[in-house]
């Protein structure tokens, strides 16, 4: 098993656990802690390519993890500001108790 | 491989598992941090080391700090008592498990992947600074307009419901 490989396990299984945490927990914080881990298993993919492949010096897979984590904190702030939102207005953060759009 | 790479790994690893299957919040966002903090490890084994602090920074000091907010603002700090999984639990671990199965079977047989490792790329500050002044620098200002935008929605979105009211004549 080469490095690259390796690498692509760890975030394959990072990826898989993320998401099961964000589609069997409850709380609405969880699931974003597993969408971050999800996001972190594809910037780990990334940077894994980036060290490995045929042209490091063009660093676009390191570019794009920056632009990536930039993006992934913009979605944390508005994921938390919605779950502030939904706890102010329905008293709860649990995922089955907030059906309002559920058809 | 080395070893110490695996180690971080499998520390990571256990970050993440524990950061998903814990009981208590704060002690799942404090697992969470430990996974970052080997994500970042495993980057700077990668030769990434401006992407290893970024991840350091941005990870383990704001996220996880703002998670932590969140959990106390909404009150929910200790572990409840009825069930913190869903009613089809069982079908969201099955659909885990064989998307796992699917990439690991893909990357282990996959003859995509190079076989032979490159030489060690040259990352410094220096590198990734003229990289994203020059030929990166449209993504670059849009990211920008993104955060901006993020932070104005984050905080119209968190406002308090009262003061909408009296705002929404001159907003809608």
């Amino acid at each position: 098993m080469t490095a690259l490989q390796g690498c692509l396990l760890i975030s394959a299984l990072l990826f898989a656990i993320g998401f099961a945490g964000a589609v069997t927990r409850r709380h609405a914080i969880l699931v974003l802690i597993g969408i971050e881990l999800m996001l972190n298993a594809a910037n780990l993919n990334f940077i894994a390519f980036w060290r490995f492949g045929p042209h490091p010096e063009a660093l676009t897979g390191f570019i794009f993890v920056l632009f990536s984590m930039a993006l992934a904190g913009a979605e944390a702030a508005v994921g938390l500001a919605l779950i502030i939102a939904i706890y102010r207005h329905k008293k709860t953060s649990n995922l089955d108790e907030v059906k309002e759009l559920k058809g | 491989m080395s070893p110490f790479f695996i180690i971080t790994g499998i520390v990571t690893l256990l970050g993440a598992v524990f950061a998903m299957s814990l009981r208590n919040l704060v002690h799942c966002a404090l697992a969470m941090a430990v996974a970052f903090s080997g994500i970042a490890a495993l980057y700077l084994q990668l030769d990434a080391q401006f992407v290893g602090f970024a991840e350091i920074l941005v990870y383990v000091g704001a996220i996880a700090i703002l998670i932590v907010f969140a959990i106390l603002l909404t009150r929910s700090g200790e572990a409840p008592e009825k069930s913190v999984l869903t009613s089809g639990w069982m079908a969201g671990i099955a659909v885990s498990a064989m998307v796992f199965t699917m990439l690991g079977w893909a990357v282990l047989n996959s003859s995509a992947i190079p076989k032979e490792t490159s030489p060690t790329p040259v990352a410094t500050v220096k590198n990734v600074g003229d990289a994203l002044m020059t030929k990166f620098v449209l993504p670059l200002e849009i990211i920008g307009l993104v955060l901006t935008a993020a932070m104005i929605g984050a905080v119209i979105i968190a406002l308090k419901e009262d003061s909408k009211n009296e705002n929404s004549g001159r907003k809608s």
